[in-house]
């Protein structure tokens, strides 16, 4: 056991430097993108607006505009490093506070939709491959199909259209203060951006079950007559959660993404709302910072569920699993 | 937007489904594509009002003679929009998908032709691309450009590329692997010839499959952007538009001009995959 576990440090240090590497890659990229827009970089960000003159000394500063490039991106970066994101034009606030104050809400609605994918897509998946062929099964493809096609702001407007406006079951805004009212609030929000990821997942699960259930040591197990329930539970799915766990890493950018369409249509206050609302009013400061949180989100979720691998599977460091 | 991984790796899923029910499923979508692109051609000729007048007399009427899918909420004819509005939810999407095809194949060849350091460097650029979806570089794109759908279009074909590249280059390790290659480079063609020639056509059909598959996405992406509101701009139709501009009338309890689009959004992205990864299967099973 020790042995096989030897290389772990090199692979932490391996991961950990290509995470450090595609984040520094990507604050590069957040900050160059200001000179790609078109025209002058105080021009455009103090756009539409009329500047006085402090405000674009304070424009220049904040970004170093006099500086040469690199010493304005090392600049910028040592800011962001140290939790300085810059100051909003439309609410004239740090950044940073801005987004302290609206992370509540899309954090609780993407743990919510994060519950409900796991469980509903994880037991569709399980359902139809135990089932494979039959009824149940092709129950579960025909609703996945389906389900993968519907866009978050879709499903968003048809939920608000039944459950809010003709039945009035649940409120059309608004993401309510409390853990019950918040949990009622969210409810519609959470599952229009969950349904085409309990598709997604579903189908995965579905096929890593199948991937699994089709190989030999599940043929020796049942055979020599040991409970079909158990050789599923410790023979099957422990070995397929591996690569459902590496596909729902890379569904988390989608997901961050889409819950700014899921604010907007819900009327969230939260940070993807707030992403929408900012390109709308020109506040390229709290773009870029919303931009470089979604990547770090998403690079940060992936590590830890690389990081996970070796525990749910101990084969995997040694690189000995079965492919 | 990162279905995009899930679709590549999970391509053939449907084949129970197919077997089950037929390949009606598999013809039904296809017909149903081809009247689409044909009513966005034809929309001219084939929508009975002008798809931007507002009738103000005429505010969300309902499904009639008068008007075959109802009015919107400033009482322009919804049929009307939805021909015209394919025009424009179906174009962005081409774009997306033939751009990054384009640029996709290029790396993907190169990395999976040179190898060695070009390789790695390449394979290290798309990795970190996978990290940027689709709809957020498009965001990232208006906030710098602009509301409108060309500088949209390129980020999202830009976040697509790695999804084709990545395709491109394990498919020609595989082609490079077979005899055939070292067959052409014995009688003295080139590197590039052997690689544009007589790898590229090999390894077209499954990029066509693949590229069908990402049109939904890209459809999708693109809706979603113009339902934000920054996409598409009014009065201009689109799918997604129409969809942003009906909240008020779902809250007033008149749904049917947002149900409409988004019947249209679902039906054709449903149908792009039912018709992607039927390609994906027959050429799985010619290589097998």
């Amino acid at each position: 056991m020790t042995r096989r576990l030897g290389p772990w440090p090199a692979y932490l240090a391996r991961r950990l430097g290509a995470v450090v590497g595609t984040l520094v890659v990507t604050s590069f990229l957040v900050f160059a993108s200001l000179h790609v827009a078109p025209g002058d970089p105080v021009a455009f960000l103090v756009q539409g607006r009329s500047p006085s003159p402090e405000a674009i000394a304070a424009v220049k500063e904040q970004y170093g505009l006099d500086q040469p490039f690199l010493t304005q991106y090392l600049h910028w970066l040592g800011g962001v490093l140290h939790g300085d994101l810059g100051r909003s034009f439309q609410f004239r606030e740090n950044v940073g506070s801005l987004l302290t104050a609206r992370l509540g809400t899309t954090l609780a609605l993407v743990l919510m939709s994060a519950i409900l994918i796991t469980v509903v897509g994880l037991a569709a998946g399980i359902i139809g491959s135990l089932h494979a062929g039959r009824t149940a099964d092709r129950f579960v493809l025909v609703l996945t199909t389906l389900l993968a096609a519907v866009p978050s702001f879709v499903a968003a407007i048809l939920l608000i259209s039944l459950f809010s406006v003709r039945l009035g079951w649940f409120p059309t805004f608004g993401a309510g203060t409390g853990l019950v009212d918040r949990a009622y609030h969210l409810a519609l929000p959470s599952l229009a951006l969950s349904l085409t990821f309990i598709a997604l997942v579903g189908r995965v699960t579905r096929s890593a079950m199948l991937d699994e259930l089709g190989r030999e040591h599940v043929e020796v197990a049942l055979s020599r007559g040991m409970p079909r329930r158990t050789v599923v539970r410790r023979h099957v799915l422990r070995n397929a959660l591996g690569p459902i766990a590496t596909i729902s890493g890379l569904l988390v950018a989608g997901l961050l993404v889409s819950s700014a369409i899921v604010e907007s249509a819900f009327g969230l206050n939260g940070l993807g709302s707030l992403l929408v609302q900012s390109v709308d009013k020109g506040d390229f400061p709290v773009v870029q910072a919303i931009v470089l949180i979604v990547v770090t989100a998403f690079v940060v979720v992936n590590l830890v569920v690389d990081l996970l691998q070796p525990l749910i599977d101990p084969r995997s460091l040694a690189g000995t699993a079965a492919r | 937007m990162t279905a995009l991984a899930v679709s590549v790796v999970g391509s053939g899923r449907l084949a129970r489904l197919r077997s089950a029910g037929g390949g009606w499923l598999v013809v039904a979508s296809a017909l149903m594509l081809l009247a689409f692109v044909l009513a966005a051609v034809l929309a001219p000729v084939l929508a009975p009002y002008d798809p931007d007048l507002p009738v103000l007399g005429n505010v969300l009427a309902p499904i009639g003679a008068q008007h075959l899918l109802g009015t919107d909420q400033v009482g322009r004819d919804t049929f009307s929009r939805l021909l015209f509005g394919a025009r424009t939810s179906l174009v962005g999407p081409l774009a997306v998908v033939v751009v990054a095809t384009v640029l996709g194949v290029a790396t993907g060849l190169l990395a999976g032709w040179r190898g060695g350091w070009v390789d790695a460097a390449i394979s290290r650029v798309l990795d970190i691309l996978f990290a940027f979806p689709g709809l957020l570089l498009a965001i990232l794109a208006v906030s710098l450009f602009g509301k409108g759908v060309v500088a949209p279009v390129i980020a999202m074909a830009i976040a697509y590329t790695p999804f084709v590249a990545r395709q491109v280059r394990g498919l020609v390790l595989t082609a490079k692997a077979r005899p055939f290659v070292s067959a052409y480079a014995v009688q003295g063609f080139g590197a590039f010839s052997i690689a544009t020639r007589r790898v590229l056509p090999n390894i077209a059909p499954t990029m066509l499959a693949q590229a069908t598959v990402l049109f939904g996405y890209a459809l999708l992406d693109l809706a979603s952007l113009s339902f934000l509101g920054l996409g598409v701009q009014p009065p201009t139709a689109d799918w997604g538009a129409m969809i942003n501009q009906s909240r008020g009338a779902v809250l007033l309890g008149q749904p049917l001009s947002a149900v409409v689009p988004s019947v249209m959004v679902i039906l054709t992205v449903v149908a792009f995959n039912v018709v992607g990864e039927e390609l994906g299967d027959r050429i799985a099973k010619r290589d097998r």
